[in-house]
């Protein structure tokens, strides 16, 4: 039996030396990630965690910046030549995987493709629409006209992969999977896609920008937060993404490892039912019906007043986030320096809400996903207590978010079937004009607006204003529309903004991580220090 | 013989309809898939089109009609969330389960039965009870929960082996496996042994009745009598003797391993078909779940086929004929 | 149970020479059963649970499902802390604020409730079932078997969680599940006792006196197949408990609001490597607690009531 266990332990001793030799021979960066890519086809799914992932190997014409300001990618430079008309210039040494220079051919030929895969859950068509494209002076320029003016034509490409021409136009999303194309122009490319558990890159040789430090990328789907935080300790990876806020502290105290974190683009609020005379799940203390009393302004003061955000920040989110007054913080393009989040203050809370009638209160039930969102259920329940102490009698439930968003967004007969739902917000675009008006424009299925507004919040000042900025090219002026529109909607509260969302990562001590808004972790931008 | 195999084919495809009914269905009443896949950012136009390129838009009477159609041309669909044939997707990862399920059952066999047959053999020893006790330990263990410990004990707190996911893998015969090399057992070490943990509990317990059981038969007595050598008795007389309800029962258990192994690949992030379904779950891709209860099905039915063909070719009186009373 | 006629405890082992005493089949149960002392610890302990659990309101400082009491600025605090609202938190708070300590109690209520009444249920429906089937015999019979052999090929685990998939969440649901995943147990264990009966003597007499036929399944024989319908109990409730465990702390059992050990377990994970192993730990060592005492207690009923079983 002894001599069973020491053969057990020498040989566990060998595996252990061998694994860290292997570490050391090659230039080989191990991720875990949190979130698992659909496909590594990049036109397949508008999806986090299949952006993140493609951005090592398909460069969009346009990049963002770690807070999502807008930086030269495939082209490196553009400008319009008059209102409805973008010139973009080709960097001059691009070159695929291959070996082939990319051509305006190739650009056409993935805008071609983008808008168009087959059974895509998640299509990138809407960023295209409206666009026409044909060759400029030369095979390096490319020239996207609109039937309008069109100021977001730079940062709607800068999500669209760009792709050769020959991938782009025979091969499928299956294809892809198999790691079959070779035309991508990204620092790294696909060698292996392994859905559930790991995708594997390789430097691309012929990339012409800064070498990557590393020649192999192996990036881990580990779901789980503890798992996750678990490999990292463990030595299994040496970076991981979306560090569970309540293992933060610790990473942080433990000098074997380095944290990198930033402001992410998303927030967290309350969608409130204010289109129904009486709410279905608000009624008096008693269960009479009421009249829907989230349409009054002081109300939703007063509630917004009633949740402490430092409390949550503090308690739940271990600081992993911070109080929010808008859609995106104030270093995001068109949010408003004026707007603040609202003080906790109980008392003032209080006598909103006898002012506007309701010293009594009212019953309120508050859904939520369980799951979706980092500490969601906890950060409902929070609030639930903050709401009772302001006098409310609150129930809250949750469920998978497969249920909640099918019955939050069409659950009574195609309408919004609760009466107040938490949820969260990502601005993949990083400005606010998108995140405007798809959570509190009026909503209008032929213009588009409106189409996460589950509150059915209206406002026609808000409406008008944005219609004017998303026709305003000049970015200055823009930017003051949008402050303009922020400032129309959060003085309304549309919504009650709660916190936004940091994005952390870790890391092994050593390695540089650079912290994104937009949550993608991207090998060619982790260092060695 | 003939008449039961179709017999048991029959069965097979009720019990499947019956869940491809229930879970088309019900998913359906769950929640709609489309908020699943959507990005938040499209707008209504959009959405309806995904859905109408999904076939989501259709009433759900005349989507289940498309599938059968489908069922009938060898097509079970696509996954909603990859795009890819659903039942590819699962055979993708078939693998992985059976190589956790196979290290599992090697685990149980040989942990327990030493255990078992030592326990039977000196059923008074200090040692003995410590066996049995922990045997009843090991029935009450949630699975889940000693995954966790696992890897809070093993991973963190010692940093022996991997807390999760699967080794590098090489292709023999076709067949991609992890257990190769030495990286690759040491990944699976946790995960097998979290999914072993009841079906070493059981052997424990199989291993030690039948020894008991063999201990006390005239043939044992005898060699004892003889002077046969201890060690001699145990494998030949007791082992042999023990081996066949064992072999048959740990095949009944196989399939438990399988069914099982959801809780362990998830937890330890293993890549296999377990960790697919509960995904599908959640995303209510409803094709990926459809064809995952298609495919388990199948492989029961399987796996008790083969039990009971062994059963019959090992002991001559039992007849493949269900008995009817 | 001192009605029944006895037949099938008969054999029970304690039954040596005929004493004096005139024991009831009951009180010869309990006696055989003493004997084990470490089945009666496992007795207590299950008694001690069930007793704190369905007194749990009275023995805990706070109702952790009343916003009103539950304070956020109390979460994660270690065991021994002193609380806002003015109690000692013994086995520490949760991330809501919630006392552990109050929490367990109350989860290991929704834990109980969900075990036994699926079980209960079950037994219920699977006993009907398996009498029917035997008393019937025939088509119905080979057909009711055949859907038992069928259910019980496909492993627990497995069932539940495409019942699940399929029914969504909530108490409702999981005891919905845990019932279907438990039926056939009962009605195969019923049907084979029943079939044995069903050629006694007793029930000959009964039928040649002209009772009626549910008279006969239900007064006669049903009583003579309880004792192994309560050795099935004890085990599938425990199996129950640590089904419903897992698909809660997979995320697709009970809702996250008012939770069952599971889900406690399930919301604790998240805090295991920060060093707050508390809110994990408890709500795993009650599950577990709770486990090993039914199987003890179940090893031993089974014992007791049916010797030739015993491994």
């Amino acid at each position: 039996m002894s001599r069973l266990l020491s053969f057990f332990r020498a040989s566990l001793i060998s595996c252990m030396a061998l694994g860290s030799v292997m570490v050391h021979a090659q230039q080989e960066l191990r991720i875990g990630v949190s979130a698992e890519p659909s496909s590594i086809d990049p036109h397949y799914h508008n999806l986090g965690p299949n952006n993140s992932l493609a951005r090592h190997v398909f460069e969009p014409l346009v990049g963002q910046d770690p807070s999502q300001q807008l930086i030269p990618g495939l082209a490196q430079s553009w400008q319009t030549l008059n209102e409805t008309t973008w010139e973009f210039k080709l960097r001059n040494n691009a070159r695929f995987a291959n070996g082939r220079p990319v051509t305006v051919e190739d650009v056409i030929a993935s805008f071609r493709r983008a808008p168009n895969v087959p059974r895509s859950p998640a299509s990138f068509a809407q960023f295209l629409t409206g666009m026409t494209f044909e060759q400029g002076a030369d095979n390096k320029t490319i020239l996207v006209k609109t039937s309008s003016p069109a100021p977001l034509v730079p940062t709607n490409l800068s999500v669209i992969a760009i792709m050769s021409k020959d991938c782009a136009e025979k091969l499928s999303t299956e294809d892809f999977n198999a790691a079959r194309c070779d035309g991508g122009s990204g620092p790294y490319r696909f060698t292996e896609f392994k859905p559930g558990d790991r995708t594997v890159l390789e430097r691309n040789p012929n990339y012409d920008g800064a070498r990557p430090s590393w020649d192999k990328v192996t990036v881990r789907y580990l779901t789980s937060g503890p798992a996750r935080v678990a490999a990292l300790l463990a030595g299994d990876v040496d970076v991981i993404d979306n560090i569970p806020p309540a293992d933060i502290a610790k990473l942080r105290g433990n000098a074997n490892f380095t944290i990198a974190e930033t402001l992410s683009n998303r927030v967290i609020y309350l969608h409130m039912d204010q289109f129904r005379e009486n709410s279905p799940f608000i009624t008096a203390k008693g269960g009479s019906p009421i009249k829907n009393p989230l349409r009054e302004l002081r109300v939703r003061q007063a509630l917004s007043m009633a949740i402490n955000r430092q409390a949550i920040v503090d308690r739940i989110m271990d600081k992993a986030a911070v109080p929010a007054e808008q859609v995106l913080a104030k270093n995001f393009f068109g949010t408003s320096q004026k707007l603040q989040p609202s003080k906790f203050d109980l008392k003032a809370a209080q006598g909103l809400l006898a002012d506007a009638g309701y010293k009594n209160g009212f019953k309120l039930k508050i859904h939520g996903p369980a799951g979706r969102y980092t500490n969601d259920t906890q950060i409902i329940e929070a609030i639930a207590q903050m709401f009772t102490r302001l006098g409310l009698e609150v129930e809250i439930e949750t469920m998978p978010p497969a249920n909640f968003f099918s019955r939050a967004s069409t659950g009574a007969n195609g309408l919004p079937e609760f009466s107040m739902i938490l949820a969260g917000w990502g601005a993949g675009t990083g400005e606010t004009s998108g995140s405007l008006r798809s959570l509190m424009g009026t909503v209008d299925k032929a213009k588009g607006s409106g189409a996460a507004n589950r509150g059915r919040f209206s406002n026609a000042k808000l409406d008008s204003t944005l219609d004017i900025a998303l026709a305003t090219v000049d970015d200055k002026k823009r930017a003051s529309l949008l402050a303009e529109a922020s400032e129309i909607a959060f003085n309304d509260l549309g919504i009650i903004p709660v916190h936004y969302q940091t994005n952390v990562w870790a890391s092994r001590k050593g390695l540089a991580v650079e912290a994104r808004a937009d949550e993608y972790t991207l090998a060619h931008k982790i260092k060695r220090q | 013989m003939l008449s039961y195999f179709f017999r048991r084919f029959g069965q097979a495809i009720f019990v499947i309809l019956a869940m491809i009914v229930l879970v088309f269905f019900g998913v359906n009443v769950v929640g709609d898939p489309i908020w699943m896949l959507i990005s938040p950012e499209m707008d209504q136009q959009a959405i309806a089109a995904t859905a109408a390129a999904l076939g989501l838009d259709k009433p759900i009477g005349e989507q289940f009609f498309f599938f059968i159609k489908g069922l009938f041309q060898g097509d079970l669909g696509r996954s909603f969330v990859h795009g890819e044939p659903a039942i590819l997707l699962i055979l993708g990862r078939m693998g992985a389960t059976m190589e956790l399920a196979i290290a599992a059952l090697l685990m149980a066999i040989i942990i327990g039965l030493p255990l078992g047959m030592y326990a039977g053999l000196h059923p008074d020893r200090r040692a003995s009870r410590t066996i049995m006790a922990g045997s009843i330990l090991g029935f009450s263990l949630p699975t889940f929960w000693v995954g966790l410990m696992l890897i809070m004990i093993f991973s963190v707190m010692i940093g022996w082996l991997p807390a999760s996911g699967r080794g590098p893998t090489d292709t023999v015969l076709g067949i991609q496996t992890s257990l190769l090399s030495l990286e690759g057992w040491r990944h699976i070490a946790l995960p097998a042994l979290n999914l072993a943990l009841l079906k070493i509990s059981l052997m424990i317990r199989l291993a030690r009745s039948g020894t008991r059981e063999a201990m006390s038969m005239d043939y044992v007595k005898f060699a004892r009598a003889k002077g046969l050598k201890e060690s001699v008795i145990i494998r030949v007389h007791i082992l042999k003797n023990i081996l066949i309800p064992i072999v048959t029962v740990l095949g009944l258990e196989f399939g438990s391993l399988v069914a099982f192994s959801v809780v362990t690949e998830t937890i330890f992030s293993w890549p296999g078909m377990g960790k697919l379904l509960l995904e599908a779950i959640q995303r209510l891709d409803r094709p990926v779940i459809v064809a995952y209860v298609m495919v388990v099905v199948v492989l029961f039915v399987f796996i008790n086929l083969i039990i009971d063909i062994l059963y019959s070719v090992l002991d001559p009186r039992v007849r493949l004929t269900e008995a009817k009373a | 149970m001192s009605s029944s006629p006895g037949q099938s405890l008969s054999t029970a082992p304690t039954q040596g020479p005929v004493s004096a005493r005139v024991e009831t089949p009951f009180q010869r149960f309990a006696a055989a059963f003493l004997e084990d002392r470490v089945a009666v610890a496992g007795l207590a302990l299950l008694a001690f649970i069930i007793l704190s659990s369905l007194i749990a309101p009275w023995i805990t400082p706070q109702n952790p499902y009343d916003l009103t009491r539950v304070d956020l600025l109390d979460s994660r605090m270690p065991p021994g802390s002193q609380t806002m609202e003015g109690f000692t938190a013994w086995l520490g708070t949760d991330g809501v604020g919630r006392d552990l300590y109050s929490g367990i109690l109350y989860g290991l209520r929704i834990s109980l409730v969900v075990g036994v009444v699926s079980g209960l249920i079950a037994a219920t429906l699977g006993m009907s079932i398996g009498l029917i089937s035997a008393y019937v015999g025939g088509k119905l019979d080979t057909f009711i078997m055949r859907l038992v052999d069928l259910q019980l090929s496909l492993p627990s685990i497995l069932v539940a969680l495409i019942l699940v998939a399929a029914l969504g969440k909530g108490v409702d649901k999981i005891i919905i599940a845990l019932i279907v995943v438990q039926w056939a147990y009962y009605a195969r264990t019923v049907r084979g006792t029943a079939l044995v009966e069903r050629n006694k003597e007793y029930v000959d007499a009964a039928r040649a006196l002209g009772l009626s036929k549910s008279r006969i399944i239900f007064r006669h024989i049903l009583p003579n197949c309880l004792a192994p319908v309560i050795v099935v109990l004890t085990v599938q409730t425990a199996h129950a408990i640590s089904l419903e465990a897992t698909l809660s702390f997979l995320g697709v059992g009970l809702p996250q609001t008012e939770p069952s050990l599971g889900v406690l377990i399930a919301n604790g994970f998240q805090y295991m490597l920060s060093d707050r192993y508390w809110i994990s730990f408890f709500p795993g060592v009650a599950l577990l607690l709770t486990i090993v005492a039914i199987n003890l207690v179940g090893d031993r009923i089974r014992d007791v009531l049916n010797p030739r079983l015993e491994k």
